[in-house]
């Protein structure tokens, strides 16, 4: 019987697939690899690698001490590399962030209100980022957060920088 | 092509069993029966064979999804596709060759009776050996005549979290005890925690928890669920061995995140079965399904795969009349 090896991947370590064209365009597939793109990003840089109209999926790199951040909605924040500890507040005043606001917002410094609590995450653990909570990633060493999200105005759009634009041939790993 | 009008009675009409034990089904103009090997499907202009374990398999997710998003094609030729509140039953629809030769042929049913045929022909037509869930390593046979029924495996409870997996009020993780053992395959999977302080009066507000470890405890293949929800951005994460068993049609954009390990995509178009691409993915890469392609994938290991839906149900209307790009970004 095999011993199997699940394959995750890292900032360290990851191997790309790509879109081999038989008849289409290899920019709607939008291909591109998160840590290939965390690799490149500055800390805590919100780039999209996921849009579904208004929805988004960002990558972060966790490196330091993220801004303070707050959204009318929740978030849910992935971590797929590293350790990130998340600190969460209860803002005393919840209309800094307007309703209805898209995605997060950056606040000035740390915002009046309660704290609710951290979480240390590690790889695979998938958090709640409450609506109405401001929260703060910490990272002694680069990780990687993907973000389920909104698009709001801190989003970055680079697609033409990360997804692939040209029909690539790549072997299966096995056999 | 035929089509009719919307057939509304929700009262299945099967036969008695034949003698291999199992029923025949009718849905409008469209026969179903099988015997130890094969099911058969018959309607005005044609008929097709199909192996009885990958059309069991197919017809589990169909189940289970409640036709899901946009087209569940069972294979090149068989399918359904979701209108939601009202369901396409067809024959060659989505088949170039089917359609050329007009003898393609579809039904529009209400949910109700198309649900509830297909529910008593999986729930007939499924013996005690076999899951259809399950992957090939892990169930026993599907062929033979009439042999019990399995009734806890084709009537798992579907995850659809309200808000996210672990919250209070919310699904549960899973863990030994309350029946979801690691995965052959993913032994090796870390099942640490995250660790949550939460000050008091937060409790139920600080919230974490394993993904990966819930989803090396799956027990099923190729089976979407929501893990959490913000409005209509869905993660539905699933664990994938062997063979999608179905082509799934999309009727919007869907997104896929490799988790771990990998899988190879066909990918053709939607609607005349045209090849368009093969996508390769490997952990942490992330692509894209237009919403004018269909998709089968193969894993030669279990793997985690993130699929990422949009579920408003305003898009297909609008991507249909061009008011919606079918792609997720023009650069």
């Amino acid at each position: 019987m095999s011993d199997y090896v699940t394959r995750f991947g890292s900032l360290e370590s990851y191997t790309k697939g790509g879109v081999e064209i038989i008849d289409d365009d290899p920019k709607h597939y939008t291909f591109s690899n998160i840590f290939e793109v965390a690799s490149k990003a500055k800390p805590y840089q919100k780039i999209a690698v996921a849009k579904n109209i208004q929805y988004v999926v960002e990558v972060q790199r966790a490196e330091g001490t993220s801004d303070w951040r707050a959204a009318a909605h929740d978030e849910f924040a992935l971590v797929m590399d590293g350790e990130v500890q998340i600190r969460l507040l209860k803002l005393a005043e919840p209309s800094i962030v307007p309703s209805g606001t898209d995605g997060s917002i950056r606040l000035a410094g740390k915002p009046e209100g309660k704290p609710m609590g951290t979480v240390k995450a590690r790889r695979g653990h998938l958090t709640l980022l409450p609506a109405g909570a401001a929260y703060q990633f910490h990272a002694d060493r680069p990780g990687v957060i993907l973000l389920q999200t909104i698009a709001g105005k801190d989003t970055e759009f680079r697609w033409a920088e990360i997804c692939q634009t040209a029909s690539r041939n790549v072997p299966f790993s096995v056999a | 092509m035929s089509a009719v009008e919307t057939k509304s009675t929700s009262e299945v009409v099967a036969s008695k069993p034949n003698q291999h034990g199992y029923k025949a089904f009718t849905l409008g103009e469209f026969a179903f029966s099988r015997d130890e090997y094969f099911v058969y499907v018959k309607w005005p202009t044609g008929s097709h064979v199909m192996s009885a374990d990958a059309f069991l398999r197919a017809l589990q997710r169909d189940v289970a999804w409640d036709f899901f998003y946009g087209i569940v094609n069972f294979d090149g030729v068989v399918g359904t596709m979701n209108h939601y509140g009202t369901v396409d039953l067809f024959a060659g629809r989505y088949n170039d060759s089917y359609r050329k030769a007009e003898l393609d042929h579809v039904e529009n049913f209400e949910t109700p009776l198309i649900r509830e045929t297909f529910k008593s022909m999986l729930d007939d037509w499924t013996n005690k050996t076999f899951d259809p869930f399950a992957s090939p390593f892990e169930t026993g046979t599907a062929f033979g005549g009439k042999n019990g029924e399995n009734r806890a495996a084709i009537n798992r409870h579907r995850v659809t979290a309200k808000r996210m997996v672990s919250v209070a009020g919310d699904e549960p993780i899973r863990t030994d005890a309350n029946g979801f053992p690691i995965n052959r395959q993913f032994k090796d999977v870390p099942q640490d925690e995250p660790e949550i302080k939460a000050e008091l009066g937060f409790e139920n507000e600080v919230a974490s928890f394993n993904l990966f470890a819930y989803l090396s405890r799956s027990n099923v293949t190729w089976n979407p669920s929501v893990v959490s929800v913000c409005k209509d951005s869905l993660y539905c994460p699933t664990t994938e061995e062997y063979i999608l068993p179905i082509i799934h049609g999309n009727d919007r954009v869907e997104w896929f995140i490799q988790l771990s390990d990998e899988i190879y995509w066909d990918v053709e178009d939607r609607d005349s079965g045209a090849a368009r691409a093969k996508v390769v993915m490997k952990a942490g890469d992330v692509s894209a399904m237009p919403a004018y392609i269909r998709h089968q994938g193969y894993s030669p290991k279990r793997s985690m795969l993130l699929v990422w839906e949009n579920g408003s149900p305003d898009l297909p209307a609008l991507i249909s009349s061009g008011k919606l790009p079918s792609v997720p970004a023009e650069f």
